[in-house]
């Protein structure tokens, strides 16, 4: 395969889908651009021809230096690409709401859930309903929805495994949702496709879309093997470094995603229970005033 | 007293760094060791750098741009390089820390440094004469609005030979661009040094509408402006409306970054995703002050070497409008990866792909603008043909990535990059290199050589498509930006040809370099008395070459779209003497702008190095030097008409002595 000729199906890892988010958006690419191609094989053809019939040195073709209007023309160039995009406009408004990221697929299979952790440079993978975890290899059953939840440790990245379809980015004390689904058991590059700083470029992974067979297999794997992923190791994880190898977690503390997302991994109060206080003082101030008209204001 | 400045802060250890500052410093000292010995510093001080004079001042802009585009390219042959032999597993050249900086500092000085300045130069020479002006409205802000971007681009340069730069990509997101992700000068270089040129931009923008809208030649309606002029209107309206956000954008940042503020930082409630929001809020009308002026370029040229008129120019004005509106509600989709959901991303999309209509309609006139002319294939022309095969690819791309669901894999790959500068070189550049060839002989008073022009413009050509083309290809193959290395057999091989490709663009550049020096030791045998070398249609052609510093001795009238060709039409001939002359009221030069300019260089260094005497220091200098100069009473004053008559006299004698 690696014979082919350049442009072949398989290193375009785009052209090549392996799941039906991908596919979808490789079909969207292609219309695309034959839609637009209506318009621009015309126009380059035209630039060239004109440039040549025209050219100074051909005295045989029509000369009219002060033509310089047609509304017939006018129509055409303006009406025509209003059409195009017109149709194009069309396709963007419903493929936006049909490949929206956080949109869940639905099989008659239950779903997975992952929790995605982009760390200084490394990938952490939380399985919430399994309660083990992984670095830098991602692994679930094909043919299977998986529903991520995803947040950042440090600085910005972006989730990618091209042959799947569509990234998202992942920010610090955000979380954003991705559902993907591999239609075929395969293993498949993942990688960050936002610069996060030095050690960004070894920041990838594999997933592995495995038979669900083979997916129970790893996850009996990871069980009997060791460690546990509590607070204090998250915080030795989280320190900065690169091409971490491969290591799974056999337990993983319950509240970890829950408090990376709400940055109280390292013991400090969480966002979200800084923010009901707050609202909580907030309704409390509120009633006081109320209660006592006669109180006051500070 | 010296703040976080030692000795430590310049890189000895890395060897092309230094080789890079020495060249610098050697090319430097060169020049001042010329410059004294031929005993230039007196003209060079008195005519150019205290110059008010907008064709001066619009040379030493577009000087500044073409230093900075030999530099800036400098940073992509290491970026292709260090891709090329870093993709089958090997280090490469460049370790990340360099590299990171590298890939910024092209994209910061791309941008800002070389694609600006060369856009303020080409409006400064072109569109006072064009317009029937003797010089913009507030000369003297116009010099200063030069020393600023002068400053800021010599604070990047500085950054090189002390400290680091950014590594941080040139947009310098958060939360990778705040303290805790990055404390070194890096981030504080990038931000004082587009902060001072920034401001320097703004002023320009201010200067030019005015210009426009209250110097225009008497009979100068709004639909009898060249195109060139309508797009540079358009153009600096969106300078005036977006640099604003820039400067409150990296004014957050720098308060994060110095007083420990929280706006955009991961702790404290800041908000990283509202400095992607600002940043693109300026950065996409940013593209369109760039490109549109290019347009105007491409009007000109393709109008005046097809002997024809513009084909549709009221259509042509609308368009033009219609982008700068649109232009301000598409910025999201820079990121449609955010999360903002479907509604969001789709609102985004939509008003992204309906700028192609009104940018369409105008590839559309420039075709029919050919369409029953006489073309001449002069350089400029070949720009423009090069310009609209390539941007109308470039085109395709912009709208294929403004479809989300499309973005969602397509979105920071190698695919992007090639698609915008696939439209920044193939529209921009292209368009401002046809410009500096169309009006050269206006600014210098001889034409450049053909041939090298054309050498130069077959190679940017090939090498454009070599370069970029396997870029779209290795983007559908997954290969995301900014990576120092990969090991990937097949990706490698794209790789080598997108290096090959730089190399021809190398070529190019060196032809060009080579071009205007053959030029210039042929200046006699290239030289155009007549000040109309292309038989040109609008007024800027209405002058000797170069012009005289007060442009025309009489204010010319104006009847009807291009001008001068009407003009020449009517009367059968081109500029004729005056029966008398009268006194012009003109500025003086003034000094204020380099000063102040100094001034805030050192001002951008000291807060760079937190050495905070040397803040105060400076600010006072430039302040108390700027007000002191709004205190000169004696700003302006009138040449007499005896010298006018006389400058007038020895024009026309040249003129019938060669005839």
């Amino acid at each position: 395969m690696a014979a082919a000729p350049l442009l072949s199906g398989c290193d375009m890892a785009l052209l090549d889908p392996a799941g039906p988010i991908g596919a979808e958006e490789k079909s969207i690419i292609i219309l695309a651009t034959c839609l637009m191609l209506i318009v621009v094989i015309p126009v380059i053809a035209m630039v060239l021809l004109f440039a040549w019939r025209y050219r100074a040195s051909n005295k045989a073709a029509t000369f009219k230096p002060d033509w310089d209007h047609s509304s017939k023309i006018e129509v055409a160039v303006w009406g025509v690409p209003c059409i195009i995009i017109a149709v194009l406009a069309y396709v963007t408004w419903v493929s936006s709401h049909t490949l929206e990221p956080s949109r869940e697929l639905v099989t008659e299979k239950k779903a997975i859930e992952v929790e995605v952790v982009s760390m200084d440079w490394k990938w952490l993978f939380i399985y919430p309903e399994l309660q083990i975890a992984s670095v830098n290899e991602l692994a679930f059953p094909a043919d299977t929805p998986v529903h991520f939840k995803l947040t950042s440790a440090t600085v910005m990245n972006s989730f990618f495994i091209p042959r799947l379809g569509s990234q998202i980015y992942t920010m610090p004390g955000m979380e954003t949702k991705l559902s993907l689904l591999a239609s075929a058991v395969g293993d498949y590059d993942g990688l960050s496709a936002n610069y996060s700083g030095g050690g960004f470029s070894d920041m990838h992974f594999v997933a592995h879309a495995l038979s669900d067979a083979d997916f129970a297999q790893w996850v009996e794997k990871v069980r009997a093997g060791e460690g546990k992923l509590t607070m204090a190791k998250y915080r030795e994880l989280a320190k900065p470094s690169e091409k971490d190898p491969v290591t799974t977690y056999a337990e993983v503390e319950p509240t970890l995603y829950h408090d990376i997302l709400n940055k109280c991994s390292d013991g400090s109060t969480c966002m979200d229970a800084a923010v009901s206080l707050a609202m909580a003082k907030e309704v409390a101030g509120g009633d006081l005033q109320l209660c006592n008209p006669a109180k006051p204001r500070g | 007293m010296f703040g976080k400045l030692t000795l430590e802060a310049i890189p000895y250890h890395e060897p092309i760094i230094m080789a890079a500052v020495a060249m610098m410093v050697l090319g430097g000292a060169a020049l001042v060791a010329g410059i004294t010995f031929f005993r230039l510093w007196g003209p060079l001080w008195s005519k150019w750098l205290t110059s008010v004079d907008h064709k001066n001042i619009g040379i030493m802009y577009i000087i500044l741009a073409l230093v900075m585009l030999l530099r800036g390219f400098a940073d992509a042959v290491m970026m292709r390089t260090q891709q090329a032999m870093a993709s089958t597993g090997a280090a490469g050249p460049l370790p990340p820390e360099h590299f990171d900086q590298v890939f910024t500092a092209h994209g910061v000085i791309m941008i800002f440094f070389m694609a600006m300045p060369f856009m303020v130069g080409l409006m400064n020479v072109v569109v006072p004469l064009q317009i029937g002006a003797r010089d913009v409205a507030f000369p003297y802000l116009n010099n200063l609005s030069f020393w600023l971007t002068a400053a800021g681009a010599l604070l990047i340069n500085i950054s090189l030979a002390v400290g680091e730069f950014a590594r941080t990509g040139w947009l310098a997101y958060p939360p990778l661009s705040e303290l805790q992700y990055s404390p070194g000068v890096g981030v504080d270089y990038y931000l004082w040094a587009l902060q001072i040129s920034g401001i320097g931009t703004l002023l320009a923008g201010v200067n030019m509408i005015t210009t426009i809208l209250k110097m225009r030649a008497p009979g100068m309606t709004m639909m009898r402006m060249p195109i060139f002029t309508w797009t540079t209107l358009c153009s600096n309206m969106l300078i005036v409306a977006a640099f604003p956000i820039l400067t409150a954008t990296l004014a957050m940042l720098s308060l994060d970054r110095y007083l420990g503020m929280h706006f955009f930082t991961n702790d404290g409630g800041g908000n990283a995703m509202m400095y992607v929001n600002l940043i693109w809020a300026w950065g996409h009308p940013e593209v369109y002050i760039l490109v549109l002026p290019a347009f105007g370029i491409f009007s000109e040229v393709i109008s005046t070497f097809s002997s024809k008129k513009l084909f549709g120019y009221t259509s042509m004005v609308y368009a033009t409008v219609c982008i700068t509106v649109l232009s301000f509600i598409v910025w999201l989709h820079h990121f449609f990866t955010m999360g903002a959901g479907a509604n969001v991303n789709a609102f985004f999309g939509i008003s992204t792909m309906i700028i192609s209509i009104p940018t369409g309609a105008k590839i559309f006139n420039w075709l029919f603008t050919m369409y029953r002319g006489r073309v001449q294939f002069t350089v400029p022309v070949l720009w423009t043909l090069g310009f609209m095969v390539t941007f109308t690819i470039g085109g395709m791309t912009g709208v294929l990535m403004a479809v989300p669901a499309a973005d969602f894999v397509l979105h920071n790959s190698l695919f992007l990059i090639a698609h915008f500068h696939n439209v920044i070189i193939g529209g921009v550049l292209f368009g401002y290199l046809a410009g500096f060839t169309y009006w050269f002989p206006k600014a210098f008073g001889f034409k450049l050589n053909e041939t090298l022009g054309k050498v130069s413009f077959w190679c940017w050509l090939v090498g454009f498509y070599l370069a970029f083309m396997p870029l779209y290809a290795l983007g559908l193959m997954g290969m995301t930006r900014r990576m120092n290395h990969v090991d990937n057999v097949v990706w490698h091989n794209y790789l080598l040809v997108a290096a090959l490709g730089a190399a021809i663009i190398a070529c190019g550049i060196g032809a060009f370099v080579l071009q205007i020096l053959v030029s210039v030791l042929n200046r006699k045998s290239l030289r155009d008395l007549t000040g109309d070398p292309w038989n040109g249609r609008t007024l800027e052609w209405a002058t000797s070459s170069p012009p005289a510093f007060y442009n025309f001795p009489e204010t010319p009238v104006v009847t009807a779209r291009d001008a001068f060709w009407e003009q020449k039409q009517s009367t059968g001939a081109g500029l004729q003497p005056l029966a008398a002359y009268r006194k012009i009221h003109m500025p003086h030069n003034t000094g204020t702008g380099v000063i102040v300019g100094g001034f805030v260089a050192l001002l951008g260094f000291a807060l760079i190095w937190h050495i905070w005497w040397l803040v105060v220091a400076t600010f006072a200098g430039a302040a108390a030097v700027a007000i002191g100069h709004s205190f000169n009473e004696n700003r302006d004053y009138y040449v007499p008409s005896t010298q006018v008559a006389e400058t007038e006299g020895k024009y026309f004698n040249q003129l019938t002595s060669q005839v």
